[in-house]
């Protein structure tokens, strides 16, 4: 894998207009990283989903219209926290460096 | 039951690794994640190929299960070990629906796959061979399965506690957030149920919270431990994980999981419902 693919995976087949999709890559030192954990926090800082990166980095939620907070963990990595904004009919790509 | 009796850590598993005894079973919402890498010697459980009768909707029967486990090795004298994705959702439900069928020896690895992942601890794509077994289950202990009946009489009376998201609690969403949003063909939750999201019980890394902590979790939002237990979410595998705490962590007595959850109860007909972020009333 050499250097990290642009924003979160592709979004075929996936109907944009009726999600808030929230997605994005995960990387240290511009490499992607495939095994961390993306946690979505509502905005009173709640738990609501977490995925696995996949091995190019990427993840996505579908959320809902709103504020949001990403929380990343990482092997060897301190956590990130990244404020994000949903949309409905919108994707938010959010670039995570750990 | 106890955190001694139903929990091991990371580092108890490494040093079992190899134990012929004990059985490491990996539990995942995506079941390809097992064949990416696993534990070394973990077999592996699809929760819905192997766990769902597939034409009914309900568990396999236990001829069923008897078959299953004793195709991947499983004795009925071994010490199983779960673990998974999801903060150890799915690896839960496996340990409460192997209880339901009377195994004896269950253990879940206290902050499954994610916490092992973290920790940087050692995945092989090795495949797992164990000699098959002769398994016989027991017949199904029911004092741990809530059905839609006993819930509906259990509203005002029992405690019901809803461990889905806030915003699925009051009805905004209907799924959780990483997955499209098809479920119950409504929102909102059962009147009376306190929501505790099963994530409070929980560390980010995955990992239980202590004793002390899960206790005063559940008495802030007013679990009356003079009362039976329904545990509920969507589709009963994240109300496994509170159920765990509930009846094998901290000892409660009378805890069930209402496994049909939202999915069957926000689709019934004529039932009462909730919205918004308060209990609402029997």
């Amino acid at each position: 894998m050499c250097g990290a693919v642009k924003g979160g995976p592709s979004l075929e087949g996936v109907d944009v207009q009726n999600q808030a999709v929230i997605q994005g890559v995960v990387t240290r030192d511009g490499q992607p990283v495939g095994n961390a954990y993306v946690r979505l926090l509502d905005r009173t800082g709640e738990f609501t989903a977490e995925v696995p990166t996949s091995a190019t980095g990427q993840f996505r939620f579908f959320a809902g219209p709103g504020e949001w907070t990403l929380r990343t963990l990482a092997p060897k990595a301190v956590s990130v926290d990244s404020p994000v904004t949903a949309a409905k009919g919108a994707v938010a790509e959010v670039a995570v460096a750990v | 039951m106890s955190r001694e009796s139903a929990l091991v850590t990371a580092d108890w598993v490494e040093e079992h690794l190899g134990d012929p005894s004990i059985v490491l079973v990996e539990v995942d919402e995506d079941a390809e994640a097992y064949d990416k890498g696993h534990i070394p010697g973990a077999v592996k459980l699809d929760w819905k190929k192997d766990l769902q009768d597939g034409v009914r909707h309900d568990f396999v029967t236990k001829e069923k299960l008897e078959a299953l486990l004793s195709a991947k090795g499983i004795g009925n004298d071994d010490t199983l070990v779960f673990y998974g994705g999801n903060n150890n959702w799915f690896a839960a439900y496996a340990y409460w629906y192997l209880k339901y069928y009377g195994h004896e020896n269950l253990r879940l690895l206290d902050g499954g796959r994610k916490k092992w992942e973290l920790d940087s601890r050692e995945l092989t794509t090795d495949v797992v061979d164990r000699p098959a077994t002769t398994y016989t289950a027991k017949d199904a202990d029911t004092s741990i399965r809530a059905y839609r009946d006993e819930v509906i009489e259990a509203i005002g009376t029992k405690n019901l506690i809803d461990v889905r998201s806030p915003d699925e609690f009051a009805g905004r969403l209907l799924a959780p957030a990483h997955l499209p949003q098809e479920a119950a063909q409504i929102g909102g939750h059962i009147p009376t149920a306190g929501n505790v999201p099963w994530s409070k019980a929980a560390n980010d890394d995955g990992t239980f919270r202590s004793d002390d902590e899960l206790k005063a979790l559940y008495a802030g939002a007013g679990l009356d431990e003079g009362k039976d237990t329904i545990a509920y979410c969507r589709i009963g595998e994240r109300s496994s994980h509170t159920w765990f705490v509930l009846k094998e962590i901290l000892g409660h007595d009378n805890v069930k999981n209402y496994d049909g959850s939202w999915t069957e109860y926000g689709s019934l007909r004529g039932v009462p419902v909730a919205l918004g972020d308060e209990p609402g009333v029997a």
